[in-house]
């Protein structure tokens, strides 16, 4: 199976400049975000665990941007960018990465578990493919409701191997649910090669004909393919044609988590993708196409600015609560089990 | 007052509230157009349309996933499990997404669905089919949990879990499916974290849940005609949990025994007793039983399953030896 890539669509061709701006500009946010994120670990500022989705940045703003405002994200551990992507706030992020009171949580959820629910991203999920039948419970709500809204969840290629993955693609199918199913392929589970331990060679796209889905194959570092991509499937799920699962190419630039320095990947595989950098390539096709330099010079700078701002308030912020520990259990705001 | 069975009340406290609340859905294995291997659910797809009433696929994660996605975005799911047994493949979806989320998001999510669940034993059905498992769901910080034990508070306990806002897990036990009883005219609606005494008396507290308050009761019958007059105490939810009529009818006799169908380590009946030795023990005579099933998977034949339960005799043969 060949993947959908940049020349292959001509659909890709006609993506509006303001649109393309926009899906620089989300990039240029996560990859500065996720770089912050790094340093303030190496700094010891970061407790506890985090994934950063460094040089996967084309499939969270490509989907992001091609979504509605009220549509709904699920997302992973790797998730600060697909939370970010729909307009949650940096400095809250970064909050809860430092574990302060001002977090996107107030301390209670940590690095895995972002999410703005008034922004439609409805949580980060740390048990591997867990979030996918919630996804489509999402979906199911919104198609119970008639309410056009499409539920988009993003996962890995390692998700692909538990049961969740294929419960969850089965349900939607057969309900017909307005769901988009993303599978970042970054070829790693942890630290073990996909195709060390997977029966196919394409984790989600060779998979698809099992549940009666169109294998879709993409180039996940491309913010056009992406952008495309996510356009037409989540058109698809809203008018009412169910469901889609995608796999998009893509590799993280580090490990998988903290402190992974990732040499279990050969050299020549990794300098390979650094060199299809989804960021720099997708600047050089902006400035190709005639945008001019200090428009894109204006969006990293803006982006630098927005994060250095986020990064001062959350470092002034005092640490979580320790009033909030028994706090929002329950919907009446306590924790009581007894009278 | 009407006379239904358990198993009609539960279907009667779903139609009441999905007559009531448009937002309520029910989703399960066989419980649309079978009406539930149970047979707990007949008449509701007739009645309320294969949109809120359908059959899913044997996904329990899918199915507890599925809820926990539409209960953060609109919906007031019920979902069946069909054997409580069955949790345990979808035990990632409760207690690692349902219970936690809304806590992890410092409230961000409400998740007003209800899990219920056919649980137990006396049915001959092996250990895979048949675990009495309360203990689980009470373990996990964010659930609910109610195991009612008549017709009327299966409908009532059922409606009232279906207007909480937080998830609850609604064990049915499944050998009282069959056992008529009389309930309320028009809308019935209970509260969860209420106990119920069922007898006074002054010799010995027993709180029993679920199907062992039929036994309790029994036992206590029988105590009486040899002097020992016995409160009953049925616990009807362990979360939240009645603690304040528990402490209080204890505190009245000076004696507690647990009747506890789980196997013996942390069952609820450990938790109730740790509260009582810790807040009443002044008011304690002698020292608290639990009267449980030994700490060994049911076993399926009659002869043994029956006498693994905890039964008649031994709880009075228990209560007599302790209170000599
Ligand atoms: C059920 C479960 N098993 C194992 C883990 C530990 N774990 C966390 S991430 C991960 C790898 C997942 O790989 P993939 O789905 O490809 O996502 P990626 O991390 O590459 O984005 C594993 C094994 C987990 N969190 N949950
Ligand atoms: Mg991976």
């Amino acid at each position: 199976m060949k993947a959908r890539t940049n020349e292959a669509s001509a659909a890709v061709a006609s993506i509006d400049e303001k649109t393309r701006l926009r899906l620089y500009q989300v990039m240029v946010e996560l990859r500065d975000f996720e770089q912050r994120a790094y340093e303030l670990f190496v700094e010891n500022l970061i407790r506890g665990t985090s994934h950063l989705a460094l040089g996967q940045e084309a499939i969270a703003a490509g989907c992001a941007v091609a979504m509605r405002n009220d549509d709904y994200t699920f997302c992973t551990y790797r998730g600060h960018g697909h939370t970010l992507a729909r307009g949650a706030s940096m400095a809250a992020a970064i909050g809860e990465l430092l574990g302060r009171s001002n977090g996107m949580l107030h301390g209670k959820g940590g690095s895995m578990h972002l999410t703005d629910v008034t922004h439609g991203a409805m949580g980060s999920y740390a048990i591997v493919g867990a979030h996918l039948p919630i996804a489509a419970g999402a979906a199911w709500s919104a198609q119970a409701r008639k309410s056009g809204q499409v539920a988009v969840c993003f996962f890995g290629d390692g998700t692909t191997n538990i049961g969740a993955f294929h419960e969850a693609l089965n349900l939607a199918v057969v309900w017909k649910l307005p769901v988009v199913f993303v599978c970042e392929n970054n070829r790693y589970m942890e630290y073990t090669p996909i195709e060390s331990v997977t029966a196919v060679a394409h984790p989600a796209a060779d998979r698809a004909a099992a549940y009666g889905l169109e294998p879709i194959l993409v180039d996940g570092n491309d913010a056009d393919v992406m952008y495309e991509t996510a356009a037409r499937t989540i058109g698809h799920a809203r008018s009412g044609g169910g469901p889609s699962l995608v796999e998009a190419l893509t590799y993280r630039h580090g490990g998988h988590s903290r402190g992974d320095p990732a040499s279990y990947r050969p050299k020549e595989e990794v300098s390979d993708w650094l060199s299809r950098d989804p960021v720099k390539q997708y600047r050089q096709r902006l400035a190709s196409t005639g945008i001019d330099d200090g428009t894109l010079t204006k969006i990293e700078e803006a982006s630098r600015r927005k994060v250095d701002v986020a990064t001062d308030e959350a470092r002034k912020a005092p640490p979580a609560r320790i009033e909030d520990i028994e706090s929002q259990v329950w919907s009446d705001g306590g924790s009581a089990w007894r009278n | 007052m009407a006379e239904l069975t358990f198993r009609e009340a539960v279907a009667a406290g779903i139609a009441q509230e999905m007559e009531r609340d448009t937002t309520v859905y029910f989703i399960g294995e066989d419980v649309a157009a079978a009406g539930g291997v149970f047979k707990a659910t007949v008449g509701l797809l007739d009645r309320f349309g294969a949109e809120r009433v359908r059959d899913t696929p044997i996904s329990e994660q899918a199915i507890v996933g599925a809820a926990m996605g539409a209960a953060m975005t609109g919906l007031r799911p019920i979902v069946e499990i069909m054997f409580s047994d069955f949790l345990a493949t979808c035990w990632d979806m409760i207690a690692n997404q349902v219970a936690k989320t809304r806590y992890m998001t410092d409230g961000q999510v409400s998740l007003p669905l209800v899990i219920r669940t056919a649980n137990g034993g006396g049915s001959r059905f092996g250990a895979q089919h048949s675990q009495s498992l309360e203990n689980w769901a009470m373990a996990v910080p964010g659930l609910k949990v109610v195991a009612p034990s008549t017709p009327a508070d299966a409908k009532g306990l059922l409606a009232a879990a279906i207007r909480d806002p937080d998830p609850v897990l609604f064990f049915e036990q499944k050998s009282l499916y069959g056992i008529r009883g009389e309930v309320p005219d028009g809308e019935h609606v209970d509260s969860l974290g209420t106990a119920r005494v069922l007898r006074s008396g002054k010799d010995c507290t027993i709180v029993a849940l679920a199907a062992m308050v039929p036994r309790a009761m029994a036992a206590a019958a029988e105590l009486d005609g040899i002097g020992i007059n016995a409160i009953v105490v049925d616990v009807r939810c362990l979360v939240p949990l009645d603690t304040r009529t528990i402490l209080g009818e204890v505190s009245k006799t000076g004696r507690l025994f647990t009747v506890e169908e789980n196997p013996r380590l942390c069952g609820w009946g450990a938790e109730i007793a740790s509260i009582v030795a810790e807040e009443c023990f002044d008011d304690l005579d002698g020292p608290i039983v639990r009267i449980t099933t030994p700490h060994v998977p049911l076993p399926a034949a009659q002869s043994m399953e029956d006498e693994a339960m905890p039964t008649v005799a031994r709880i009075v043969d228990t209560v007599k030896g302790a209170m000599r």
